[in-house]
């Protein structure tokens, strides 16, 4: 397998063009995505490769362009619908939650709606609260609905791929500060399929669960942390619907701690349906209460100052994890 | 490709303090834009701006026929709607400085500028967001009798989304006191008109609700004012909403000051445009028809000029929020 540095938007990209190649009934629409290639970069070349009819922009609609996917999956194509940025999947709730997610079961199980919803979440570049939400709780707590957040490069390509070739609707949460990060990828076409944890870095003394960019951030401070005789197992669940809890309780169960971390704010965040799996299995192997460390209850603030304290960094998660190993 | 309207044969009459208040609007907005977009260039402010310059005629002819009673709401290129409703330059400078003297005490930014004292409901991130508030706004007043008008400015884009076909059926059937400002720059983001509508002129739309749909010349401030004038007039006898679709260019890109990644506007229209630009057209005509004379015309650069350098001092000058008190608004207590 040939491997090279990729950013993480042009390993999503990869994806996107791979496995349009390989599948004649991928399309892609969404604002922008086709003569611009995307906002964020995304789309990059796939109007020039894949031609209008299959690399579309619309007007600016988020519940058509969610409801046209909906109706072209159910006729077993396997459409792209981007929302640009998470914030907008309020615009286009309706066509999500109502429709998308509910009629494979509704319906009986008489039809599939394999959609690939795709857009761009998370905070810190003062896109203030409606360019900047972490709604991934929203969406996962929806039955029918699969949800992905890739952390890394790998992750991105991988989970795009995978997205699109599951049959449920499926939506995949790029984090927009990640954009540019680096990291080893292989050419050729591969899927990671939803409800797989990554168990980033293996340790011993406490478990970190990281969502989205706070994988990033929780391996800076899992490398502060290992300099100082405390060895992490950070584990990314990858995609928080379904969870991959297994992979978490296994590895509570190991190191007796549990910390996790999130960019969307704490209360009925996707951390606390984790903690209660883990008391739920994990109860009697405990050290200390599970720990979460996530967004205060409050709207993105656009001050610089304000969002640096909102979203957690590396090293707030190194004193939490602190914290966590004083309790006795 | 778009081309601009033809120079208006029609001449709108003007009186001198007509022509001396527009021209103030527009240049303060054309000063504050510029700046700011500098200032974001340079990395002095953060986050993105979306600039508004090329389409000061569209704000300041409507904000001048409208009081501090009015309402409107604003999107996400807002920065000329609440200039010309009347906002400070302090606390707007203040605010894309993240300081706690703007006008969302530095929580909000370029994209949601607010001035309840003069009727800015608030800017909108979301594209078409703002549109059934300034329905509610128009609710509000009629409900209470006082007289009052709402006005939504949007774009051309914003006329696809579901928010507009919902708010203007609405204000049509209930008569509000509401009316509805389409900026058509011609383009939504990257997307030109004519790859994201059938329908060359917006103003059509208006006659599938049961309104007037207005197109007006929005590089003419004169003309932009007449039109205002007759729909909130006419909003305000409780006759009901008004579409108008003032035909506009942005001079600058989507976001920012900077060229574009892929050449999606031709530069001959660009200049076309250009050399369309409303403040001048306001110069020529005060200076033709005896109004106003050039260095009158200076003088009020000259006045904006330092009304900037006071407002960015401040800005600069102004104190960050405190990270204590992240929690504080969230819910009214
Ligand atoms: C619901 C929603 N969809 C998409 C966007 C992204 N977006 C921001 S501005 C814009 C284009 C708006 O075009 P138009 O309404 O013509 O206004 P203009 O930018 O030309 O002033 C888009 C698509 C958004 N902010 N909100
Ligand atoms: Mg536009």
């Amino acid at each position: 397998m040939t491997t090279r540095e990729l950013t993480y938007v042009k390993a999503f990209n990869e994806g996107m063009h791979q496995i349009m190649a390989e599948d004649p009934d991928v399309f892609l629409i969404g604002e922008d995505v086709a003569g611009y290639g995307g906002v964020f970069h995304m789309f990059d070349g796939l109007l020039a490769e894949f031609g209008e009819r299959r690399v579309k922009d619309t007007p600016i609609a988020e519940q058509a362009i969610i409801g046209l996917g909906v109706g072209a999956a159910a006729r077993g194509l396997r459409p792209v619908c981007d929302l640009m940025f998470m914030d907008f999947v309020g615009v286009a709730m309706d066509q999500i939650f109502n429709q998308a997610a509910k009629m494979k079961y509704m319906f009986g199980g008489a039809v599939s709606v394999p959609l690939t919803i795709t857009t761009a979440g998370g905070a810190g570049m003062s896109a203030a609260a409606q360019h900047s939400q972490s709604l991934e709780a929203w969406l996962a707590h929806v039955p029918g609905l699969k949800v992905a957040m890739p952390a890394s490069p790998y992750d991105a390509k991988g989970l795009i791929v995978g997205a699109i070739r599951d049959d449920n609707p499926t939506i995949v949460v790029l984090n927009k500060k990640m954009l540019g990060v680096k990291g080893e990828v292989p050419e050729e076409l591969y899927a990671i399929p939803f409800g797989q944890a990554n168990v980033v870095t293996e340790g011993d003394d406490v478990t970190v669960v990281a969502i989205g960019r706070m994988v990033v951030e929780a391996r800076k401070a899992a490398e502060a942390l290992d300099k100082q005789g405390v060895s992490v197992e950070l584990i990314d669940p990858r995609s928080v619907q379904p969870l991959d809890t297994e992979t978490i309780v296994a590895s509570v169960k190991k190191t007796n701690r549990v910390l996790i971390v999130h960019e969307a704010v704490e209360f009925g965040g996707i951390g606390a349906e984790i903690s209660s799996q883990i008391q739920e299995q994990a109860f009697d192997y405990l050290d200390a209460p599970v720990a979460r460390l996530a967004a205060p209850f409050a709207p993105v603030p656009y001050a610089p100052v304000l969002e640096n304290a909102y979203v957690p960094d590396a090293a707030r998660i190194e004193a939490a994890v602190r914290r966590l190993l004083e309790r006795r | 490709m778009t081309t601009p309207t033809e120079a208006i044969d029609e001449v709108v009459p003007a009186t001198r303090d007509v022509v001396l208040d527009l021209h103030r609007r527009m240049v303060r907005i054309r000063r504050f834009e510029e700046s700011s977009g500098k200032l974001v260039e340079t990395g002095e402010i953060p986050g993105f701006l979306h600039l508004y310059v090329g389409q000061e005629a569209v704000a300041s002819g409507v904000g001048a026929v409208l009081t501090d009673d009015d309402q409107i709401t604003s999107t996400h290129r807002g920065h000329g709607h609440a200039i010309a409703k009347g906002a400070e330059l302090r606390p707007m400078f203040a605010e894309l400085y993240a300081k706690t003297t703007g006008y969302c005490k530095g929580r909000g930014g370029s994209m949601h500028i607010v001035d309840m004292s003069r009727g800015m409901l608030g800017a909108n991130a979301i594209v078409g967001g703002g549109i059934p508030i300034a329905v509610g706004a128009a609710f509000a007043s009629q409900y209470r009798g006082d007289g009052g008008v709402a006005v939504s400015f949007f774009g051309d884009g914003a006329t696809n989304i579901g928010a507009f076909h919902e708010s203007a059926n609405m204000a049509a059937v209930w008569d509000l006191p509401i009316v509805f400002v389409v900026e058509n720059n011609g383009y939504a983001e990257f997307t030109s008109q004519e790859r994201h509508m059938r329908l060359v002129d917006i103003a059509e739309r208006a006659a599938s609700y049961g309104m007037p749909g207005v197109i007006v010349d929005g590089m003419d401030a004169l003309a932009v004012r007449e039109a205002a004038l007759e729909a909130v007039e006419r909003a305000r006898r409780g006759e009901g909403p008004t579409l108008i679709e003032a035909k506009t260019y942005r001079f600058f890109d989507h976001q920012g000051i900077k060229g574009m990644r892929i050449p999606y506007r031709d530069p001959a229209e660009v200049e076309a445009w250009k050399s369309r630009d409303a403040i001048r057209l306001i110069e020529t005509i005060g200076i033709e028809r005896g109004l106003v004379s050039a260095e009158e015309f200076e003088g009020i650069w000259a006045e904006v000029e330092a009304e900037i350098n006071d407002g960015i001092e401040f800005a600069r000058n102004s104190p960050d929020p405190d990270p204590a008190d992240i929690l504080d608004d969230v819910y009214t207590v």
